[in-house]
């Protein structure tokens, strides 16, 4: 929901950003405020998981220039878990698997984690447990993963449910979704959909990597942004991710492709 | 840190006594006048020096085992003292007294109040009063019959069973280091569990009070007799340093018609520094002999110290339908090797054996499994699993694994497993982009790795020991 009034929460400003010596990201600008939700679209190879990665911390890539405010805070300041911690949660586009380590106890250690950072109550075992199955439940999820492994043997979509849980139990104030709704069947689309819109709320931001629209019919978007070459190029409403799955990429004439992108219209 | 360690473990007794224990210490080398001078500054019967004599014999027409997969000069056996009179050691009237820097290392380890106590060489009785806990804790072993003592002791005061077990299981001339321990050995501990006791307690060599530092060629000793079970516990968590750098055990495990034994070991001796400059080479031979039918020899072990292992805790399964297990966590970092495994020989029908092994390798470190296990034709319907699982932190460190069957009855039922994983840069990710910490995140992965063998320990070794892995491997990762 966009309010002209709210917080800006998160300000990229020319982000550029390297992999083993390869620049990938070329000046990435974004402005995201409080309650909004913003979809980032592009071609394969475009940037956007690393974009993603780069805001959460990831050590492989190597900022090399640009700024990225995080409310109100230097987020380069900030250590990995200490920004997860501040509330950046990126469910990933390809949930790691964890041998051996109890799907539980890795839930409840992160977000008694998180708890005790915003000074709130940690919750012992069984407590946690009553908890996590609420959210479960939510997600249509069986209890039976509480006892397996993390993400060790789920499917595709197993995993991405997974993700969301965790975003269910974290709360997050920016949460980034990368392709979260690739590998998901139709109901299962549905059902982390409704789980996704529960958790925003005017006081915090979701940005949706992804490919199609479905995933936009039903979390529907304030903004869309186009990423290409590890910069965004154009940036306009909802209806945009429609002319694209219409038109593809190509549609987006050359006069687009200039520097204006990713400052709001 | 560790360096500070060393010399605040091994901080010398400061005050007098420097010329008795001078005159006290045996002439560098080996030869038979040193093997007759040990046996007679311990008072032994005829027997004794007979046993040593013959070790030294053995000892003699060896030469060094040269295939285990680990790298160090050669050592030279002649410029060893092999005997030296009990050290008085340096004791501090209270906790006090302690220097804060080994406590802290204490307290990051867990370890337990009453150990601390003990190895920063505080007067126990200033803690609690040891001498009471250790006289309540005879007298509840001699209640059951139960003798636990220090080999020495037992060779002045039960010769007979000394006599009768010593060099049946590991025997003279077994091995170049089986060879010397058995010519040199100065002390270690001898436990006997008369027919259908089952030990009321853990035994654990700390309990066993009044005995001096067993130097670096112990030799330990347990009967279980028929129906009999204990659970033995060897080493604690926190560091331990000698200035003897060669350390050859040996172990020998008898257990008889239905008897249990259950040992277990937390070894973490001094590692060298960080470029691999010091550290024990611990050299270890342990067997355990399932004599009597349905017995049970379980080894558990977490090697977490040593600039080198080398054991291979074993098991003879001659008894019908006895049980072999082998559960082991090989810790390595920095510049350690180790080499270690087991074997099951299975003599009897219906023996079955299980090796459960978990290397963690870190830093520059090597770490072999070299495993053993052989099927006799006398072993009908034997059964065999064994895992081993390697974990790899970083991309200096290296981990092999050497199974080596040998079966010779067509009934038997061998299984092997094995598989190498890696802590990832994006595994840790995961755990950091959730808000934990990296040294949780390590702590985590490892203790799900190393999940069944802790299992096996005893409750407190258990905890002690997943705070031990998690601060050896501290910094290695991420
Ligand atoms: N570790 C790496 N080493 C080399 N190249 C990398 C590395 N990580 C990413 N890249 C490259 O960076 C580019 C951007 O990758 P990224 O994953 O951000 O794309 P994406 O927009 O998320 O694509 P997709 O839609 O397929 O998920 C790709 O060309 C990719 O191959
Ligand atoms: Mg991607």
């Amino acid at each position: 929901m966009i309010n002209q009034n709210s917080k800006t929460l998160l300000e990229v400003r020319g982000l550029h950003a390297n992999v083993n010596g390869i620049e990938i990201l070329k000046g990435v600008d974004l402005t995201v405020k409080s309650g909004e939700i913003h979809a980032i679209m592009g071609l394969n190879g475009s940037g956007k998981s690393t974009f993603a990665k780069i805001l959460a911390g990831h050590p492989a890539y190597e900022v090399t220039a640009g700024t990225i405010i995080f409310n109100d805070q230097n987020l380069f300041d900030l250590e990995p878990e200490e920004r997860a911690r501040a509330g950046v949660f990126l469910a990933f586009q390809y949930p790691i698997e964890i041998p051996g380590v109890a799907n539980n106890q890795f839930l409840r250690l992160a977000y008694n984690t998180v708890q005790s950072q915003r000074g709130k109550e940690e919750l012992d075992p069984l407590e946690f447990d009553d908890f996590v199955r609420e959210k479960m439940k939510l997600l249509e999820m069986s209890p039976d993963f509480l006892d397996r492994s993390v993400n060790e043997g789920f499917s595709g979509g197993e995993k991405k449910r997974n993700e969301i849980l965790q975003m269910a139990l974290l709360e997050p104030k920016l949460a980034i979704l990368d392709e979260t709704d690739s590998g998901l069947d139709i109901d299962a689309l549905r059902i982390v959909a409704n789980g996704v819109n529960q958790l925003t709320n005017k006081d915090n931001a979701t940005i949706l990597v992804t490919h199609y629209q479905r995933l936009l019919d039903y979390i529907v978007p304030d903004y869309v942004h186009v990423m290409e070459s590890g910069r965004i190029i154009k940036t306009s409403g909802k209806e945009l991710a429609k002319e694209l799955e219409a038109h593809g990429y190509d549609w987006i004439n050359t006069d687009d492709r200039g520097n204006t992108a990713g400052v709001r219209p | 840190m560790s360096a500070v360690l060393q010399n605040l473990v091994n901080q010398p007794y400061k005050h007098g006594f420097v010329t008795e224990i001078e005159s006290d210490i045996a002439p560098k080398g080996l030869n038979e006048e040193i093997i007759r001078l040990i046996s007679s500054k311990k008072n032994e019967p005829e027997w004794m020096l007979t046993f040593r004599l013959q070790a030294y014999e053995k000892w003699l027409s060896m030469s060094e085992p040269r295939w285990q997969n680990v790298k160090y000069p050669k050592i030279d056996f002649q410029s060893i003292s092999y005997y030296s009179a009990p050290k008085p050691k340096k004791k501090l009237a209270s906790m006090d007294e302690v220097d804060p820097e080994l406590l802290r290392t204490f307290e990051k380890l867990g370890v337990p109040m009453h150990e601390r106590a003990a190895l920063a060489g505080v007067a126990v009785d200033v803690i609690f009063d040891s001498v009471s806990v250790a006289t309540t804790y005879k007298e509840k072993l001699a209640e059951v019959g139960i003798i636990f003592c220090s080999i020495s002791e037992a060779v002045q005061t039960h010769p007979e069973l000394v006599k009768k077990y010593l060099g049946t299981v590991v025997p003279v001339g077994d091995n170049f280091y089986a060879a010397l321990n058995s010519a040199v050995f100065t002390d270690g501990s001898f436990c006997f569990i008369p027919k259908g006791v089952k030990c009321p307690m853990d035994l654990s060599t700390y309990f066993r009070i009044n005995t001096e530092e067993s130097g670096q060629f112990e030799r330990t000793l347990i009967i279980a007799e028929e129906s009999a079970s204990v659970s033995y516990l060897e080493g604690c968590t926190a560091p331990k340093f000698d200035t003897n750098q060669l350390h050859a055990a040996v172990v020998e495990l008898i257990a008889l018609d239905n008897a249990e034994i259950k040992y277990s070991t937390v070894q973490n001796w001094y590692a060298g520094d960080e470029k691999g400059i010091g550290g024990i080479y611990n050299f270890v031979t342990k067997r355990g002999l399932a004599k009597g039918a349905n017995s049970r020899i379980s080894w558990t072990q977490v090697e977490t110290g040593s600039a080198i292992t080398w054991k291979y805790p074993s098991c003879i399964l001659r008894g019908e339908n006895s049980v072999g297990e082998f559960y082991s966590v090989a810790v390595t970092n920095n510049y350690q090797q180790a080499d270690t495994g087991t074997k099951m020989i299975h003599m009897g029908r219906n023996t079955r054996s299980t090796i459960i092994s978990k290397s963690i390798s870190a830093g520059n470190s090597n770490s072999s499994y070299r495993g053993l296990v052989r099927i006799a034709p006398t072993a009908e319907n034997a059964r065999n699993y064994s895992q081993c699982d390697s974990m790899l932190i970083g991309n200096q460190c290296s981990a092999n694994t050497f199974p080596y069957i040998q079966v010779n009855n067509n009934s038997a039922k061998v299984e092997h497993e094995a598989s190498t994983s890696k802590i990832g840069e994006d595994q840790l990710f995961y755990f950091l982009q959730r808000g934990i910490d990296t040294e949780e995140a390590v702590s985590m992965i490892i203790n799900g790795f190393c999940k069944e063998v802790f299992q096996q320990l005893p409750m407190e070794f258990a905890v002690e020991a997943t705070k031990l892995l998690s601060f050896k491997l501290e910094g290695s990762v991420g």
